[in-house]
C-alpha cells in the first residue's frame, strides 16, 4: 500500500511538471490535436466540451436521424480510448478565457489553469435576423443538441406535416434528405437561381436541381424568407416568402444558411477576432500560448487560394496534426496542399480536386460532360493559354485523391489528365466506366485526338 | 404499395404458420411390413429390438411424430440395455436414437401431408415465397431512386434488436435444434418435399434435403431483395448472382444428381476444413469404393484446399470464396443482409475473434490428423486422443452448434457472420493467406474520409473500417470477406476493393493527409527511423 502511494505520488508529480494543454472543443480538430500531442509527448491533456462527453462525427448526425446508425456508431474511438491515452475529458461550458492568469472560467463557477490553450470551438448556424427566427420549431442542424431537437420537433409526419428549409447549401440538402427519409414533406427555399450555384458550375447545379425535385423535395429557387409566423404558443406555424408574400404552413423551419465561428464567448477576451479567431499560419492567435484551429480559426490571408475560414472536416484534422507538431517542439506552419473536398447530394456523390469555380475565371475554360442518365457529370477547369489542368468536379463517379494530387503537383495538362483518366477512376469493381465517353466528348469539343490509356498499376503507385 | 407490402407480410406469416403447424398434422401408424423393410434396410440383427418395436409400435396410431419417437427410443434403449448386459456388442444399435427413429417415423407417416404434398407445398413454401416477394418487390418503388437506402434500420424492431428480432432468433434456433438433434420430430416436412426429392435423386426426402431446399429457396427470395436494394451497384449484383449460382448448382443440384447416378453426392466447392468430414473414414471409404469419380473427388478435394484456395486468395483475396462462392456466406449475404450492422466492432470482440477462429482451425487440423493416422494405422487413437471421440466432439460443438445453431440462429441479434468471423476454420486459413500474401486490399482514398462510421457500422465482419480510413490507411484484415458494402455505403467515395501489386498494399500511415509537407521525405524518415 505504501509503495503504491509513493508510486501514485511520483506519477502526480511528473504530471504536475508536464505542461498542461487544454483544448476547448472535442470535434475533429481538437481531438486530432490531442491524439497527436499524445503520440509525440507526455504532456497533460484536457479536452473540454459542452456538447457531448465523447468525440463523435458531426458529419454523421444526419444518419442517426435517418436510422442508418445510432449515436454510438458516430464515435470514432471506443470510450476506453481516452483514459488509455491519458486524455482527460471534461464536460463544461467555458465562459471566460482569462489569458493574463492563464485560466478558464466555467459556467458553473469553477475554473481550470492551462499552460497552452487550443481553441477548437467550431461553428454555429447563421441567423440573419429574420422575424420569428427564435420561435419554437425553428432550428439549425449542426450540433448533437440540434439533432435531439429535430427528433423532438419532427419525429414523424404526423407531428410535423411540413418542414421548410431556408438556405441552399450542404447542410440544407442534408436536412432535406433527413426529413424526406421520414416521409415529411419538405419545401426547400434557395436564395440563388440554382442550388449551390455560388460554388458549382451551372451544369452541375442544374443536375442537382433536378435530382432534388426527383426526390419529391419542393425546391423553390430565387426564393427568400421574409418571416416566420407564430401560433398562439410561440411555435412556428408558417413561413412567408419575400418575393410572393405566399404563406407556407409548416411546423418545423430549418435554418441552414451557412455557419460561422462560434466565438461569442471570446468577445472581451482580448483575443483578436474577425469573423473567426484570427491566426497566423502557425495557428497562433495574438495572445501567446493560445492557438485556434478548425472551423473557428480565421487566417489573416487565405493559404493557397483557400478561404481564410475553412469549415471543412479534413482541414480541421490537418490543423490539429500541424498544431500538435508545433506544441511538441517541432514548429510547423499550416500548409494545406491542393484543395479537395467531397459531399453527397441525396444519391449523388461529389468529389473535387483542385479548383473549379462556379464560373471560369479569366483565362480559364470549363469542360463539361454529363451522362444521359442525369446522375453523373464532370467539369474540368483548364488554364486556357497553357492547357494546364486546374481542377475537376466529379459527380456520380469516384476519383482517386492521390492521383489528382500528384497531377496537380506535377502541373499536368488537361490533355494528360484525359489520356490517363482510367488511372484516376475509383468506382467499385465492375462499374461501367465512362472514360471513353468523356474523352470522346473532349476530343469533339476541342477537336483533339486523345486516346485513353488503359489503367496502369505502375503509374498509380509510382511516387514521382 | 404499402398495402401490397403488408398483404405480403400477412401471406408470408400464414405460410410460416402452416409450415410450423404442419409438424402436428397427419398421423403415424407402422405396419409390420414397413417395420420389416426398415430392419432389413438397416441390417438390424437384434431380435430383441425387432420384437420390442413390433410390440410397442405396430398397429398403433400416433397423433404426432414426437409420441411415436418416444416409443421407438424406449424400445431401442431397452433392447440396447439387454444386449449390453449380455455383452453382445454387435447387436447393440450405436446410431443416435433420434436419427434411428427418423427412419421408422418416415415410414409410418400418413395423412394430408403424404397424400397431398403438392397442396401442402403451396400452403407452406408457396405462400412463404409469394408473401415474401410481395413484401420485397414494392421496395423498388418505396425505397425511392436507386442508391443506399438504409433508412429506418435502427428504428425498426426487426433490424434494431427489438422484440421481432428476438422472436426470429428463437424461431431460427429452434429450427436448427430440431434439424440437428431431433430430426424425427420434423419428418412431416420431408413429406412435403418427397415428390421433388424423387424427381431429383430418385429417393425420398431426408431432413437434409428439406434443409437444402429451404436454404436455396430462402437465398433466391432474399437475393431478390438484394437485387432491388443494390441495383445501382454492379459489384453487389454480380456477387449476389454468384453466391446464388454456387448454392443452387454446386451445393444442391449436382450432389442430388450425383446421388441419383449412384455416385457419392459431393459439393465440389465445399473445401476442407469447412468440409470437416472430408477426411473421415466413412467418406474416404465411400470415395475409394466409388471408382474413378471417387478418386477424382478425393484428388479434387485435396487440390482445392492446398492449391486452388490459397492461389485464388493471393490473386483476389478471400472474398472469392467467402462472399462469392461459399454457401454459409451465401446465406449470410442474402438472408443475413438485414442484420449485418449487428456485428460487434469493439477491440474486445476482435481479440475474441482471433483466439476463437484460430483455435477452431487448430481443432479441425488435430481432429483430421488423428482421424487420418487412425485410418491408415488401423488404431483407434493417436497421441492419446480417441478418433471417434474427437470427431463426435467436433461435429457436435463446431459442426452443429457453432456453424448451425449459433451461426445462423443468432443472425438477428449478433449479425450475419458470427460463424464466418468467429468459427469457420476455412475462413481462418484463407484469412492467414489474405493477411500475409495477397494482392487484395481495400484502398482508402487519400484524405477524403469524414469519419462518419457508415463503413464500420455496416461491416458484417465487425472490422472497424473507419479506424483505418480516417488515417488514410488501406484496410488489410484477415477477416475481411470483401462483401463490398463498406465501399457501397461510404458517402464520400473513400473505399475501393481492389487487387493490385503487393508493393504499396500496406501504405504508410501517419502522413499528414493533404497537408503539404514533403510526403516522400516524411515517409522516408519514418522508414529509416
Amino acid at each position: 500500500m505504501q509503495l503504491f502511494l509513493a508510486f501514485a505520488k511520483a506519477k502526480t508529480t511528473t504530471h504536475l511538471m508536464e505542461e498542461h494543454i487544454v483544448i476547448i472543443g472535442n470535434g475533429i480538430s481538437g481531438v486530432t490535436t490531442a491524439r497527436h500531442i499524445r503520440k509525440l509527448s507526455d504532456k497533460k491533456i484536457t479536452i473540454i466540451s459542452a456538447e457531448t462527453d465523447h468525440f463523435f462525427s458531426r458529419t454523421a448526425l444526419m444518419y442517426i436521424y435517418m436510422g442508418h446508425m445510432k449515436y454510438e456508431h458516430t464515435k470514432p474511438y471506443e470510450d476506453y480510448f481516452w483514459k488509455k491515452n491519458r486524455i482527460d475529458l471534461k464536460r463544461a461550458f467555458v465562459q471566460i478565457v482569462d489569458h493574463a492568469n492563464k485560466q478558464l472560467q466555467f459556467a458553473d463557477g469553477t475554473s481550470m489553469a492551462y499552460d497552452k490553450l487550443v481553441l477548437a470551438v467550431g461553428s454555429k448556424p447563421n441567423k440573419f435576423g429574420w422575424p420569428g427566427q427564435d420561435l419554437k420549431g425553428v432550428q439549425g442542424m449542426y450540433s448533437k443538441q440540434d439533432l435531439d431537437l429535430l427528433e423532438k420537433n419532427a419525429p414523424d409526419n404526423k407531428t410535423c406535416n411540413r418542414a421548410v428549409i431556408v438556405g441552399g447549401g450542404l447542410i440544407g440538402i442534408e436536412l432535406a434528405e433527413m426529413l424526406h427519409s421520414r416521409d415529411i414533406p419538405v419545401t426547400f427555399l434557395v436564395r440563388e437561381s440554382s442550388f449551390w450555384s455560388g460554388v458549382l458550375p451551372e451544369g452541375e447545379s442544374a443536375m442537382l436541381n433536378r435530382h432534388i425535385k426527383n426526390n419529391h423535395i419542393d425546391l423553390r429557387l430565387n426564393t427568400n424568407l421574409k418571416e416566420i409566423l407564430s401560433d398562439e404558443n410561440g411555435h412556428a406555424r408558417a413561413v412567408v416568402i419575400a418575393e410572393t408574400g405566399e404563406e407556407l404552413p409548416c411546423t418545423v423551419v430549418g435554418l441552414t444558411a451557412g455557419v460561422s465561428p462560434n466565438i461569442d464567448f471570446l468577445k472581451d477576451s482580448g483575443i483578436e477576432l474577425g469573423r473567426g479567431i484570427k491566426v497566423n499560419p502557425m495557428l497562433e492567435t495574438n495572445i501567446p500560448d493560445i492557438y485556434a484551429i478548425g472551423d473557428c480559426a480565421e487566417q489573416h490571408e487565405g493559404i493557397n487560394g483557400r478561404r481564410p475560414i475553412e469549415a471543412v472536416w479534413y482541414t480541421g484534422r490537418m490543423m490539429g496534426e500541424t498544431l500538435a507538431q508545433t506544441i511538441c517542439g517541432n514548429p510547423l506552419p499550416y500548409n494545406p496542399g491542393h484543395w479537395f473536398n467531397s459531399a453527397k447530394f441525396i444519391d449523388i456523390e461529389y468529389q473535387t480536386y483542385g479548383w473549379v469555380y462556379s464560373k471560369p475565371r479569366e483565362g480559364e475554360t470549363h469542360f463539361h460532360w454529363k451522362h444521359e442518365d442525369d446522375t453523373k457529370c464532370i467539369t474540368i477547369n483548364t488554364e486556357t493559354a497553357t492547357g494546364k489542368f486546374i481542377g475537376i468536379n466529379n459527380f456520380g463517379i469516384r476519383m482517386r485523391h492521390e492521383i489528382f494530387d500528384r497531377w496537380l503537383t506535377e502541373e499536368r495538362s488537361t490533355d494528360y489528365v484525359m489520356e490517363h483518366l482510367k488511372d484516376a477512376n475509383f468506382d467499385p469493381e465492375f462499374y461501367t466506366l465512362f472514360e471513353k465517353d468523356i474523352v470522346a466528348h473532349y476530343n469533339k469539343t476541342y477537336n483533339k485526338d486523345i486516346r485513353v490509356k488503359s489503367k496502369s498499376w505502375a503509374r498509380i503507385f509510382s511516387r514521382a | 404499395m404499402k398495402a401490397i407490402k403488408y398483404t405480403g407480410l400477412l401471406i408470408f406469416l400464414t405460410g410460416l404458420a402452416i409450415f410450423t403447424a404442419s409438424l402436428f398434422l397427419g398421423s403415424f401408424e407402422l405396419t409390420q411390413e414397413n417395420l420389416d423393410t426398415f430392419t432389413q434396410e438397416k441390417g438390424i440383427e437384434s431380435e430383441v429390438l425387432k420384437t420390442k418395436l413390433t410390440e410397442r409400435l405396430v398397429g398403433k396410431e400416433y397423433g404426432t411424430s414426437f409420441e411415436m419417437s418416444s416409443g421407438i427410443i424406449t424400445a431401442l434403449e431397452e433392447a440396447n440395455a439387454v444386449h449390453k448386459e449380455k455383452q453382445e456388442w454387435d447387436k447393440v444399435v450405436w446410431e443416435k436414437p433420434h436419427s434411428f427413429s427418423f427412419g421408422i417415423v418416415k415410414k409410418a407417416g400418413k395423412g394430408i401431408l403424404k397424400d397431398n404434398p403438392g397442396m401442402m407445398w403451396f400452403l407452406t413454401f408457396g405462400l412463404g415465397i409469394l408473401g415474401a416477394l410481395l413484401f420485397i418487390l414494392p421496395n423498388y418503388v418505396l425505397l425511392g431512386p436507386a442508391g443506399i437506402k438504409n433508412n429506418g434500420i435502427y428504428h425498426q424492431s426487426s433490424t434494431n434488436r427489438g422484440l421481432i428480432a428476438w422472436l426470429v432468433l428463437v424461431y431460427l434456433v429452434s429450427f436448427y435444434l430440431l434439424l440437428y438433434f431431433r430430426a424425427d420430430y420434423v419428418v412431416n416436412w420431408t413429406f412435403i418435399l418427397d415428390p421433388i426429392s424423387r424427381a431429383l435423386n430418385g429417393g425420398e426426402a431426408s431432413q437434409w434435403f428439406v434443409y437444402g431446399f429451404l436454404y436455396c429457396t430462402i437465398m433466391v427470395t432474399m437475393a431478390v431483395r438484394m437485387y432491388i436494394k443494390y441495383r445501382h451497384n454492379k459489384y453487389q449484383m454480380i456477387r449476389t448472382t454468384s453466391v446464388l449460382f454456387f448454392q443452387i448448382v454446386f451445393a444442391f443440384l449436382i450432389p442430388e444428381i450425383m446421388t441419383s447416378l449412384n455416385m457419392p453426392g459431393y459439393d465440389f466447392k465445399n473445401a476442407f476444413p469447412l468440409d470437416y468430414d472430408f477426411f473421415f473414414e466413412w467418406n474416404l471409404d465411400t470415395l475409394t469404393e466409388s471408382g474413378a469419380i471417387g478418386l477424382f473427388i478425393l484428388v479434387w478435394g485435396i487440390v482445392l484446399t492446398l492449391i486452388i484456395v490459397p492461389v485464388m486468395v493471393y490473386f483476389f483475396g478471400k472474398r472469392w470464396y467467402c462472399s462469392w462462392v461459399c454457401g454459409c456466406g451465401g446465406l449470410a449475404e442474402t438472408l443475413g443482409d438485414p442484420y449485418r450492422q449487428h456485428s460487434n466492432k469493439t477491440m474486445k470482440a476482435w481479440k475474441l475473434e482471433r483466439w476463437l477462429i484460430h483455435s477452431v482451425l487448430v481443432f479441425s487440423l488435430v481432429m483430421t490428423l488423428v482421424t487420418l493416422y487412425c485410418y491408415f494405422s488401423g488404431t483407434d487413437a493417436f497421441l492419446g486422443i480417441k478418433s471417434q471421440w474427437i470427431k463426435d466432439t467436433y461435429s457436435f460443438l463446431i459442426g452443429a452448434w457453432f456453424a448451425g445453431v449459433i451461426g445462423t440462429g443468432f443472425y438477428p441479434i449478433f449479425g450475419n457472420r458470427v460463424w464466418c468471423r468467429f468459427g469457420c476454420p476455412l475462413a481462418a486459413y484463407l484469412g492467414l493467406v489474405q493477411r500475409f500474401k495477397s494482392r487484395f486490399r481495400i484502398t482508402t482514398n487519400g484524405g477524403q474520409c469524414i469519419s462518419c462510421g457508415n463503413c464500420s457500422t455496416y461491416c458484417e465482419q465487425g472490422i472497424d473500417v473507419r479506424a483505418y480510413a480516417q488515417k488514410g490507411e488501406n484496410i488489410i484484415r484477415s477477416s475481411c470477406v470483401g462483401c463490398g458494402i463498406c465501399s457501397a455505403v461510404c458517402p464520400r467515395g473513400v473505399l475501393k476493393l481492389e487487387n493490385g501489386p503487393l508493393d504499396g498494399r500496406i501504405n504508410p500511415t501517419d502522413v499528414l493527409l493533404g497537408n503539404d509537407v514533403d510526403l516522400m521525405d516524411y515517409v522516408n524518415n519514418k522508414k529509416s527511423s
